[in-house]
């Protein structure tokens, strides 16, 4: 049995960690609460841009635009966002095992582009083309980011080196769930659209045209669809490591209590081994 | 005709709902030139250049420097969708100025390497902001 000492501090050493644990929970769960209202307030320009691009494509029939055909090229851009730091639980992980674990896709054909340090790590480490790091990006995403970096990729995919863009972020449902997502910006996924959205509005006219049209709001469409990832992004980041934290804390309560028990027993049994020594001692006087 | 009809006016950007409720008549640009939107128009989609944007309410006008997004106008109101839109005192006169002359310049010394579009851009922005500021 360990001595008395080695236990007091073992306890004591998890005591500290469990206060660190605590106070993370804590900062995440502030964070959390700013993150969901901001993902919660670009819903709804989300969903307004979604139906007006829904309502444009089912309009203009099966036109071969160029953001609604692939390009030639096999190369891909994958978007990917993660957090800047770890202790998360499985949320850094679960996103880039969407890549990684892709079942058609080849090493070679990928260009990653990383919002979020521990991506950047995790795919350099596995030998991908790491493109663009932009860590700074997801400590508080602003729309001018995600219009930024729609900019660069849909000129990449105008020249050709790109056939395909991707996205890989953690969708963000509520606090306690929140699931990692793959969804293709280009060339604009016209199934989903159609058959999620809403009965188009037949008599809408369009200034300019419908093609000239699309040729500008598509590109403010996949800006929304970032900005969307990126918020919605944040929030699952610190809903996971509330999570993480919390069962942390929790677990740390388990050993100290486990702990404190040990404590007790080994105190309990030097007291009786002293005793045995005295009584012992004194038998052996008289 | 639409006197005592309500026309809603709903401005979204991608992070606050910038403005909401029923107003007489909004003026803003468009790529097809400047356009004034009365209630009773009809269903239409417009893509938004940068200019001013002018809200006419009941008792009074409001003005905003509205530069990137598009608008879906019909019969009984209007949503924008703003990618970038300003009130007059969210905007920093010095650095409107500022950006004036840099874009002017940028167009007066112009190289094949310059992005003109770019430039142009940047110089509507400039010109609503301080003109929304007058």
């Amino acid at each position: 049995m360990a001595s008395m000492r080695d236990i007091k501090r073992r306890k004591s050493s998890i005591q500290g960690t469990q206060q660190i644990t605590k106070a993370m929970k804590l900062v995440s769960t502030v964070k959390l609460q700013r993150a969901k209202a901001n993902a919660e307030r670009s819903k709804v320009y989300f969903e307004s841009m979604f139906d007006t691009v829904n309502s444009i494509l089912s309009r203009v029939g099966h036109v071969e635009h160029r953001y609604l055909v692939p390009g030639e090229s096999p190369k891909k851009a994958v978007i990917v966002i993660t957090s800047n730091r770890g202790l998360a639980g499985g949320y850094n992980s679960n996103v880039i095992k969407l890549v990684t674990r892709h079942e058609t896709w080849q090493k070679e054909d990928l260009s990653i582009y990383a919002l979020g340090n521990k991506g950047r790590e995790a795919f350099a480490r596995n030998g991908y083309t790491v493109r663009e790091t932009l860590p700074e990006v997801i400590e508080d995403p602003a729309y001018a980011d995600a219009m930024l970096l729609s900019k660069r990729l849909l000129e990449r995919f105008a020249e050709g080196e790109f056939g395909e863009i991707y996205l890989a972020y953690t969708s963000f449902k509520n606090t306690v769930s929140h699931e990692p997502k793959l969804l293709r910006l280009l060339p604009v996924n016209r199934e989903e659209l159609e058959s999620s959205g809403k009965e188009a509005d037949a008599i809408m006219n369009f200034e300019p045209e419908d093609i000239e049209a699309l040729d500008m709001i598509i590109p403010k469409y996949i800006t929304s669809l970032i900005y969307g990832a990126m918020v919605e992004a944040v929030a699952s980041e610190n809903g996971a490591r509330m999570q993480a934290m919390d069962s942390a804390t929790s677990n740390a309560e388990e050993i100290i209590n486990d702990l404190a028990l040990k404590y007790n027993r080994a105190r309990q049994g030097s007291i009786t081994q002293e005793l045995t020594e005295i009584i012992a001692g004194a038998e052996a006087l008289g | 005709m639409a006197d005592n009809q309500n026309f809603h006016l709903r401005i979204i950007t991608p992070d606050r709902l910038f403005y909401e409720g029923d107003v007489d008549m909004v003026e803003f640009n468009t790529t097809e030139g400047e356009i004034g939107v009365l209630p009773g128009h009809i269903p239409l989609t417009v893509i938004v250049k940068p200019g001013i944007l002018v809200i006419t309410e009941k008792d009074g006008e409001k003005d905003a420097a509205l530069h990137a997004g598009f608008a879906e106008i019909l019969p009984e109101g209007i949503t924008i969708l703003a990618e970038i839109v300003e009130w007059p005192e969210e905007i920093d006169a010095h650095r409107a100025e500022e950006a004036l002359h840099r874009a002017q310049d940028r167009l007066a010394s112009k190289t094949p390497e310059t992005d003109i579009a770019r430039a142009e851009t940047a110089l509507m922005r400039a010109m609503a902001r301080i003109e929304v500021l007058k």
